[in-house]
């Protein structure tokens, strides 16, 4: 079978974002950027399932600029087999993201599609499911173990309560949470590799997609701060504090 | 305006997080109807009639519904959405699943994890792990949004009188099905309504040693939590996790002990009332947001607490 896996460009996990002085949002400017890291998990899975002899090909795609090549390049270092930008400069949304990826679905016809479970920047956590809805296939949400059977995937969920199991018929559509797999760090040879695997450039027009956002971003601010308080020196303390000054025991 | 609340129940009781969200509504108008989705729910039904600002209740009882399976819920929601302006769960990961399921469905936009809600179109949701605040404002007809619980008052759970209507079920589409659940047992409160909680991270080393943590929390009657780092190597079920990508919590009292303070830790306890820090490391960052910070070594902090608690009790 075949596994697509959508994955996006954001700003670097490690790097402290800052918002713009006049409100319009985060500076993004000379930022290092990086692939998201559940989309990087969700790559990994991908990798694995080929690796165990249950997939032929892994395709990776996705929405966003000219510079999101590199984003792919990094997907295809890691093992995927060829890659898909849907190239646009408008900050497309969730639901439009979804109607890009289902053209891209109807195209390639796979029988798993591994998302993230949400990108670090809007947290939004949509796309997986939209994608799922627009498709009518079976969703199963915050992943941390896969396991394949004829026709089906059982996938266990963390859930607030702890896990969950369920089934899906395939086709099927999977996003992954933090502990379902370490992603494989990248070794020079395969970054070479990468630069010669297929990357085919779609429109938005291409796959019929009304890309118009239709939330608006009014502005955006730091979060109230929060002070440093006091250092206590040891326990009693402390438990004195919390009890006589915050009462909160 | 007419909002539904999809609520999040155990057949029984209507959980914390739906409370919160019934109050996001009533914040967007008068007319809020809850759904209560399930099978063999007739009491979550009824208790959610008397929680204070709700006008209606829909009740949906099947063996199909009793997973809240999100291809089960979806339509559901769509087939009596009806004249709905706004429609709202908790960004619990019940609500996450099935929320943006139904706002594709009906072909419109999802607004996640609201945190003040400004007008009927306009709201204030965190993004980058809480760093930046956006203000958003949404075109769609219909809002399909969730909503963190942490930043809206509790509905109270007595006071309303709303009619109950049985809903008609809708054929299974059949392209899921429960298997299994192992949820984690435990007779502390939940970690997301909790007034007081101690978490655990890194600096336990261990799984034994993390339960050191256990005799503190029951002598304050506190949940327990533990930062990624804890839950990564297996010191903590995952459900314990609070962060960014974990459980967003805001109790009276939160306590982290042995947690450095990664952005990613600090986006899910940053709202709390009162933070206190044990950290052996002085230069953590967990200082940087607390308000009574201990530099010490947990492994005598811990006993010390404990024994300094009885004192207090």
């Amino acid at each position: 079978m075949k596994i697509l896996v959508p994955i996006k460009r954001v700003i670097d996990a490690n790097i402290r974002v800052r918002v713009k002085s006049d409100s319009s949002g985060v500076e993004t400017a000379n930022v290092k950027m990086a692939m998201n890291p559940f989309c990087e998990i969700a790559v990994e899975e991908a990798l694995r399932i080929k690796e165990a002899g249950h997939a032929k090909e892994v395709i990776v795609v996705t929405v966003g600029g000219s510079q999101c090549q590199e984003t792919l390049r990094t997907a295809l270092a890691m093992g995927a087999d060829r890659a898909i930008l849907v190239e646009t400069d408008v900050a497309v949304q969730p639901l439009a993201i979804a109607k890009l990826l289902k053209g891209v679905v109807e195209k390639e016809s796979p029988e798993l599609v591994i998302l993230g479970k949400q990108a670090i920047d809007y947290d939004n956590s949509q796309t997986g499911q939209m994608l799922s809805a627009l498709l009518g296939w079976g969703q199963a949400t915050f992943a941390s173990e896969l396991d394949l059977k004829d026709g089906s995937i059982d996938v266990t969920r963390e859930v607030d309560g702890g896990l969950e199991t369920i089934s899906l018929k395939l086709p099927a559509i999977v996003t992954t949470d933090l502990r379902l797999n370490e992603p494989r760090y990248v070794k020079l040879p395969n970054i070479m590799k990468a630069k010669k695997k297929p990357l085919n450039v779609f429109s938005t027009d291409d796959l019929g997609v009304d890309v118009t956002p239709t939330l608006t971003t009014l502005k955006v601010e730091e979060p109230a701060e929060r002070s440093a308080g006091i250092k206590v020196a040891d326990v009693s303390e402390l438990v004195d504090k919390l009890h006589n000054e915050a009462k909160v025991i | 305006m007419s909002i539904l609340v999809i609520a999040e129940h155990d057949n029984n009781d209507i959980k914390p997080a739906t409370l919160n969200t019934i109050t996001a509504a009533t914040q967007l108008g008068d007319d809020v109807r809850v759904l209560v989705a399930g099978h063999n729910c007739s009491a979550a039904a009824t208790a959610a009639a008397s929680i204070a600002g709700v006008t209606g209740v829909s009740h949906a009882d099947n063996a199909q519904f009793e997973h809240v399976l999100a291809e089960e819920i979806a339509p559901l929601v769509v087939s009596i959405a009806g004249d709905s302006t706004h429609i709202l769960a908790s960004a619990s990961t019940f609500g996450k699943n099935i929320i943006p399921r139904i706002a594709a469905l009906l072909d419109v936009g999802a607004i996640s994890d609201i945190s003040s809600v400004i007008s009927d179109d306009t709201f204030i949701r965190p993004i980058y792990a809480g760093n930046a605040m956006a203000t958003v404002q949404s075109s769609d007809p219909i809002k399909v949004m969730t909503i963190r619980s942490t930043t809206f008052d509790a509905a109270a759970n007595e006071g309303g009188s709303a009619s109950i209507e049985n809903v008609e079920v809708l054929a299974s589409p059949g392209l899921s099905s429960f298997v299994r659940q192992e949820l984690t047992k435990s007779e502390r409160p939940e970690l997301t309504s909790a007034k007081i909680i101690i978490s655990g991270g890194r600096g336990f080393g261990s799984e034994e040693n993390f339960a050191l943590l256990d005799e503190v929390a029951d002598k304050l009657g506190a949940a327990i939590g533990a930062s990624r780092a804890a839950v990564d190597a297996g010191y903590a079920p995952n459900d314990y996790q609070v962060g960014q990508t974990g459980k967003i919590v805001a109790p009276d009292l939160y306590i982290a002990v042995g947690i450095s303070g990664a952005i990613q830790h600090l986006a899910g306890m940053k709202d709390s009332k009162v933070i206190v820090a044990v950290n052996k490391d002085e230069e953590a960052p967990i200082f940087e947001v607390s308000d009574y910070g201990l530099v010490a070594d947990l492994f005598q902090v811990l006993p010390e607490l404990s024994a300094a608690l009885d004192e207090i009790n």
